[in-house]
């Protein structure tokens, strides 16, 4: 689309296989665990991917890193398609994406140094920086606000926060274009959280890296993010920029989950009006027909037959910037409706 | 006959209900545990109360001791190598000195737990609907066929599409909502008349999480319990909370009503975490963290445990936040710890 876009995702899909066995006839089954999500991403800015658990962005982010191969779609980084890259040429791409994972205490190897972990895709990527790897790596100690003398130390030496700073160096080791970041904060406290997220904007104002921003936690997302894109069920329900998507959430799902999010402000908490949800997510094995979210839409009792008959029969249009995946998001919303 | 036995031995209900009044009295809890690094100072000297009816929100960071006080109030750490020293009057029975049996009694009847992880509190081998009717069977006289009907009508309360055959379910047929569902069920299925939530919505996604705190509030009211609600989320605490109480290194920093809290707020620490959040409707910028991590509970400072990340210990002058523990004042129902006095506080607060 645009030519600065860093990382385009066109139709991106992964469907998984069930097994039925003997006893569980019933031919081929997938779980349509990414169903048709496209965006674009411009260079040094950020992208959130909210949603629920399940909803397929932790999947979505991994074939971005192409930690998993895509069933099908395309995922353009800087002008190639990676999404079909085998051998030599997916080895090389490796160095343009990265990943930060959420869980600091499981990404990093406890019986590998801090140095060693940090230089691993260096060393992998065989890279030599001048100045030698070491120094490279006291360099990107400091950049992240860890010291130079931790590198011989081991990951149980450290904190949540400042393991999670560990893999933030580990994943700017080698410059990328973009850092897929799932759940990065979420394993942390709320102060030691802010931290992380102030260090991972001032990364980004630096190296003018992307990220990919995985996350289910609201504020966090609205914080760091430029664009926001909402999944549910494998299925991009709303995307657009973070200003316009949260002032005036078009989709009822994108409504709800705003809803949803506890404030920390008891006054405003007890006048805000909610959209409270019925029921659990379904199940992606076996997902509802037409709109995925019908089941549980605060929108759907009050259509007529009619319209449930859109929601129910036909699959809404995948959703781009500035227009949801929804049959009927020129009604009301459900709050000015008056649904509860 | 029966009317001079009462008399002469009188039950220890009563004896508590004249010599205090509130539902649940905790004076001066400190939880310590041994190990092979030295002591760990869990909770130093926690003081609260309790009403029915109310809820009291106890917030802080992971290794704070929110955790570690509802389990010295459950009596779970009876039998550990922990030491619980101070009070805990419930209903006139002291929960730190009392007996395993005397616990067992308390425990599911008259005090109801929540755990964070429903998955690793609920029993993979047994029915949820098994789990559920136990607590009903050990703590009533009732057939297998009433406690069979109890738990299935909780499981209806709590909003579980159709609880009969629900009942006969394993917990791994359920959804994480739909667990955390049938815990409070357990919970409830005596009507106790203390609620003790440990995260309760913490492994929950939010839409779910709404749908929980919503039935809590909603039970609660009904039932007219006393609910404690320990959250690291400050935005469930704004939520559903009526009491905060603010925890950061096993000692309670700031405690009152929740409006207080949020918009009156006397403690740095308080303060700190508030700013620290971003939130749904804040300019976005640079986030305001609190500098540095919590401290060891191995090795407390001397003085106010936050005194090394408080950005304003040298306003109380003369190293003395470094220095000396601060006392819990309170006024009004609304309690800090802290050395500074209140006109400082407000020309720290303020300015933002």
């Amino acid at each position: 689309m645009e030519q600065h876009a860093i990382l385009q995702v066109e139709n991106l899909q992964k469907h998984f296989p069930i097994k039925t066995g003997l006893f569980a006839p019933g031919g081929k089954r997938t779980v349509k665990a990414v169903d048709g999500v496209s965006f674009s991403l411009e260079r040094g800015k950020t992208l959130g991917l909210v949603g629920e658990s399940g909803c397929g962005k932790s999947t979505t982010g991994r074939m971005i890193a192409r930690l998993m191969d895509p069933t099908g779609g395309r995922i353009v980084v800087d002008g190639v398609d990676i999404s079909e890259l085998r051998g030599r040429d997916l080895y090389h791409f490796r160095r343009k994406v990265q990943m930060i994972f959420q869980d600091p205490f499981a990404s990093l190897n406890p019986r590998q140094s801090i140095g060693t972990a940090i230089a691993a895709p260096m060393v992998a990527q065989k890279v030599t920086p001048p100045g030698g790897l070491k120094n490279r790596v006291k360099e990107l100690l400091e950049q992240v606000g860890l010291k130079a003398e931790h590198y011989n130390r081991f990951p149980h030496e450290f904190s949540g926060g400042q393991r999670q700073r560990v893999g933030i160096a580990r994943a700017i080791s080698l410059n990328p274009s973009v850092i897929v970041c799932d759940e990065p904060v979420s394993a942390l406290d709320v102060s030691v959280q802010a931290q992380v997220v102030n260090l991972l904007q001032e990364i980004q104002q630096d190296t003018g890296v992307s990220y990919i921003f995985i996350a289910h936690d609201l504020s966090v997302v609205r914080h760091i993010s430029d664009q926001v894109a909402v999944m549910y069920l494998g299925k991009m329900v709303e995307q657009g920029s973070r200003d316009e998507l949260f002032a005036n959430p078009r989709h009822p799902y994108t409504q709800a989950l705003l809803s949803a999010v506890p404030l920390p402000d008891p006054r405003q908490a007890r006048a805000q009006e909610k959209i409270r949800l019925r029921g659990d997510l379904p199940s992606p094995a076996n997902p509802p027909s037409g709109c995925v979210f019908r089941t549980r839409c605060p929108l759907f009792s009050t259509l007529g037959e009619e319209q449930r008959q859109l929601c129910i029969g036909d699959v809404p249009a995948p959703a781009v910037a500035g227009s949801p995946a929804c049959h009927h998001t020129t009604l009301a919303s459900p709050l000015a409706a008056g649904v509860q | 006959m029966t009317q001079p036995s009462q008399t002469a031995t009188p039950s220890p209900l009563a004896s508590g209900s004249t010599k205090t009044g509130a539902f649940l009295e905790v004076r001066n809890l400190s939880v310590k545990f041994p190990t092979d690094d030295g002591v760990v100072s869990a909770v130093n000297g926690m003081d609260f109360t309790l009403e029915r009816g109310q809820t009291l929100g106890i917030v802080g960071e992971s290794g704070s001791g929110k955790s570690v006080t509802s389990q010295a109030l459950m009596g779970l750490l009876k039998g550990t190598s922990a030491q619980v020293t101070g009070e805990a009057l419930f209903q006139g029975k002291d929960l730190v000195t009392l007996p395993e049996a005397g616990m067992r009694q308390l425990r599911g009847r008259n005090i109801g737990m929540i755990f964070q992880d429903p998955l690793s509190a609920l029993h993979p081998f047994y029915t949820v609907g098994h789990q559920i009717a136990e607590a009903y069977l050990v703590h009533n006289k009732a057939s297998k066929k009433q406690a069979r009907a109890a738990a299935v009508d909780m499981l209806g309360r709590v909003g579980i599409p159709s609880p009969d055959m629900r009942f006969d379910e394993y917990p791994h047929h359920f959804s994480g909502g739909m667990r955390q569902r049938a815990m409070i069920a357990m919970a409830l299925i005596c009507e106790p008349e203390l609620l003790i939530a440990d995260e309760p919505t913490t492994a929950l996604d939010v839409t779910v999480q709404a749908q929980i705190l919503d039935l809590m509030s909603e039970l609660q009211q009904e039932t007219n319990s006393a609910l404690i609600l320990i959250t690291h989320d400050l935005g469930v605490v704004a939520e559903v909370c009526d009491d905060v109480l603010v925890m950061y290194g096993g000692q309670c920093v700031e405690s009152g009503p929740v409006d207080e809290i949020f918009y009156d707020t006397r403690h740095p620490y308080t303060l700190g975490l508030l700013k620290s959040m971003p939130t749904l409707t804040t300019k976005s910028g640079r986030l305001n963290p609190i500098p540095g991590q919590p401290p060891s509970l191995l090795a407390l400072p001397q003085g106010c445990i936050f005194s090394a990340r408080c950005e304003y210990a040298a306003l109380a002058g003369h190293g003395v936040c470094e220095s000396q523990r601060p006392q819990f004042t309170s006024e009004d129902g609304h309690g800090t710890r802290c050395h500074l006095g209140l006109p400082q506080i407000l020309s720290i607060r303020n300015p933002r």
